[in-house]
């Protein structure tokens, strides 16, 4: 253990740990003072960013925040860490990693920046995001591309998909239907079609799998479903030969954090493969999904490292390092879902979306962001707009959207499909490429290559709306 | 669109009881008919709206600020003590009230310190027992829901329960399910049941929980506890139900000497993080 000082205004502060000053130095949020680990003070938290400054890049391969020995995801990230991706860096301390990442966004070099993905350790790209102020997040996360595919191509430039997320409180096939075509004549659903099931048990999911599997396959729609069971049911559902695209799970960044979700990398290892074996790409084969969270393993109480408890940003770092060794197709963090104890209000929420998305996409996940709250969290709409264009500037794989903001299941406001809309329009981000196209195929764009706004009579919403009947 | 008693939704209320098999019939109407109607009438979720140029027409964004204003307001409204205590007077509850704090403060140290409001203010004292069951009346995440249902829902219950001692009412000011833990404890009760108020949804900012948990003291797990959730007439469970569930509950909790998962057939399981 070494002991870190700074002297910042005539007074020296002492980090006793690498996982305490990760904690202090990192931006207030109230999920940190829950844990005990955030800092005292404004001064305090500027003089651990200080000494975080001047820590080698290298240090974070030899001295851990979560120990090697009993923690499974500590030893995937070690145990797969490329050093000749890390090479160009291995050399700078986290502050000059800051100013490299600057520099080559400043030059749009993409490719210098993403092909360090797999030499980068969770710890250290969580490092590098204390140091940044939001505007270096969405500049750096801009110029770093991560591009998957199945039946759809996601994270190309100049492009926002969305997760068209139909939940109904029944898991009714009608209700579900009525939100699906709702989000597909607003082109949403590019990115999944991704229901949260009300009941996680086999038949249900297998139920749900099918019905979205015969929308796709009647309209012919260029992209994937999902059903967010638990990963053990989804292997039942496979198991059954039901119509499974991507493996869906919540995963944590410790391994007491996946015991809690009820997951181990040998389980998620398994369904991959299975659904890899059924072939159902066509134009890439990455065939999972995560979901994350800031705070997920403090509410576990898994977020314990060696030195003492570790700070929930550093942690959600962590889960991407396990996302990304099973080569997802989406990932997103469920920004604003696990309430004010976590993340307080809307500048806490804005921080933490633009820090999650360009972590992500750094450690090369494909990122997109469910941008969110719930009633007891001081944020609204306002908020999610500020958030919503910063990661469309940032160059955000995907959002997630439901009808009129309100997920009538899992009681939380999430974007609606008119966001995505508006979002696209502001800064010019078109849909995945086979979905534009499809959307064109379906006479539901303009000549100007909008979303067309439809009257009932129109003859693409009668075709979609057949489907109703 | 807002109802005199602030309850928000014309689209939830049009839409949000009325069964799927409806929804068939609809699209039969005829070639004249809003074809829009097939999607509004399948689910209570917000389809359908409508649109001004990429944005929501100013009446369906007014309409959602007005159900989301609702839930704020739910969660900042201070719990009235004495409103409550005139409705359980006047629903005939004749048990002494008591007024108990948590450790949190005030709105927003409760809102960011769960553990905070799960634990008495130093120097609580409360009277001990034995005593079967005690009631303990908490504001939670809307203190609304506590003015509006508990006075109904704890006389449906005491009417449900002769033979029974039942402790001091107990009305708790920035508590959380698990106060009820030191509370029970204190005043030596058998069993504890907190009636509390839900985080509040956009269409339901009024709903009421009742947690059971048998043997309370501090440390009590989630899984410990049965739940009985959307305590709410006339959308929501109506008192006459949710006390029938809940003593069915607590008379097969006795017999056990148990709650939670081992009475899981008899009520839900309590949702992770409720606690």
């Amino acid at each position: 253990m070494t002991v870190r000082r700074a002297t910042l205004g005539g007074h020296t502060h002492e980090f006793g740990s690498l996982t305490d000053l990760l904690a202090k130095a990192t931006p207030a949020r109230s999920g940190d003072v829950l844990a005990g680990v955030a800092a005292e003070s404004q001064a305090q938290r500027v003089a651990a960013q200080h000494v975080l400054a001047d820590v080698p890049l290298a240090t974070f391969l030899t001295e851990q925040v979560v120990g090697y020995d009993e923690d499974d995801v500590t030893r995937l990230i070690l145990d797969t860490h490329d050093p000749a991706a890390f090479a160009p860096v291995a050399s700078l301390t986290v502050g000059e990693f800051r100013d490299w990442l600057l520099a080559r966004a400043a030059e749009r070099d993409e490719a210098a920046i993403s092909a360090l993905a797999r030499g980068l350790t969770p710890e250290m790209v969580a490092a590098v995001s204390k140091l940044m102020r939001n505007a270096d997040l969405v500049a750096v996360a801009r110029r770093t591309r991560v591009v998957t595919g199945l039946r759809g191509t996601l994270g190309l430039p100049g492009r926002l998909a969305s997760r068209l997320q139909p939940n109904h409180p029944t898991d009714d096939a009608v209700g579900v239907t009525a939100s699906i075509l709702d989000g597909l004549l607003h082109g949403s659903g590019d990115a999944v079609i991704g229901i949260n099931p009300a009941t996680d048990n086999p038949a249900q999911t297998i139920a749900l799998l099918e019905l979205v599997d015969a929308v796709i396959s009647r309209y012919e729609i260029p992209t994937q479903s999902c059903v967010l069971a638990h990963v053990t049911t989804t292997l039942r559902a496979l198991e059954a030969g039901a119509p499974v695209d991507l493996v869906f799970q919540s995963v944590a960044g410790t391994q007491a954090g996946n015991r809690g979700f009820g997951v181990t990398l040998d389980l998620l290892t398994e369904a991959r493969a299975g659904a890899l074996e059924l072939g159902r790409g066509t134009v890439g084969s990455n065939v999972t999904y995560f979901e994350t969270g800031q705070g997920s393993a403090l509410s576990a109480d898994a977020h314990h490292g060696v030195d003492g408890p570790v700070d929930q940003q550093t942690l959600e770092c962590r889960a991407y390092g396990v996302a990304r060794h099973f080569d997802p197709l989406l990932v997103n963090t469920v920004v604003g879902f696990i309430g004010p104890e976590y993340l307080y209000d809307g500048k806490q929420v804005i921080r933490a979306g633009l820090e999650d998305h360009f972590c992500g996409k750094l450690l090369g996940l494909p990122m997109g962001v469910d941008v969110c709250y719930t009633n007891h969290t001081d944020v609204d709409g306002d908020d999610t707009d500020v958030l919503t264009l910063l990661l469309g500037a940032a160059g955000c794989a995907f959002v997630i959207a439901v009808p009129g903001s309100d997920d009538v299941m899992l009681h939380y406001q999430s974007l609606s499909f008119t966001d995505v809309l508006t979002a696209r329009s502001v800064l010019d981000l078109r849909p995945a490429p086979e979905f534009e196209a499809w959307l064109a195929r379906m006479d539901l764009l303009d000549n100007a290559g909008r979303v067309r706004e439809l009257t009932p009579d129109a003859p693409a919403a009668r075709a979609l709306l057949a489907a109703a009947r | 669109m807002t109802t005199p008693n602030g309850h928000v939704g014309q689209h939830g209320q049009n839409t949000a009881d009325r069964p799927s098999a409806h929804y068939g019939h609809v699209g039969e109407h005829g070639r004249n008919a809003d074809p829009w109607a097939v999607l509004r009438d399948a689910t209570r979720a917000r389809v359908a709206l409508g649109r001004a140029g990429d944005g929501l027409p100013t009446s369906r964004e007014l309409e959602f600020r007005a159900a989301h204003a609702a839930a704020r307001d739910a969660v900042h409204t201070a719990l009235d003590a004495d409103r409550v205590r005139t409705a359980l007077a006047v629903a005939g509850v004749g048990l002494e009230v008591l007024e108990v704090h948590s450790r949190a403060p005030d709105r927003t140290t409760y809102l960011q310190r769960p553990d905070l409001g799960r634990q008495l203010a130093q120097g609580t004292r409360l009277p001990g027992g034995p005593h079967d069951l005690a009631l303990v009346v908490a504001d939670g995440l809307s203190p609304r829901a506590v003015h509006e249902h508990a006075a109904g829902t704890v006389a449906a219950v005491l009417d449900r329960l002769p033979g029974w001692s039942v402790a001091p009412l107990v009305l708790a000011h920035q508590a959380r399910v698990a106060l009820g833990d030191p509370v029970g404890e204190a005043l030596d009760a058998g069993i504890v049941v907190v009636a509390v108020g839900e985080r509040p949804g956009l269409s339901s900012a009024d709903s009421l929980g009742l947690y059971l948990t048998h043997g309370p003291r501090p440390g009590r797990a989630d899984s410990e506890r049965n739940c009985i959730s959307n305590v709410r007439p006339p959308h929501g469970l109506g008192y006459a139900q949710a006390a029938d569930t809940l003593v069915a509950l607590l008379q097969a909790s006795r017999q056990l000497g148990a709650s939670g998962v081992v009475l899981k057939d008899e009520g839900a399981a309590l949702p992770p993080g409720a606690g």
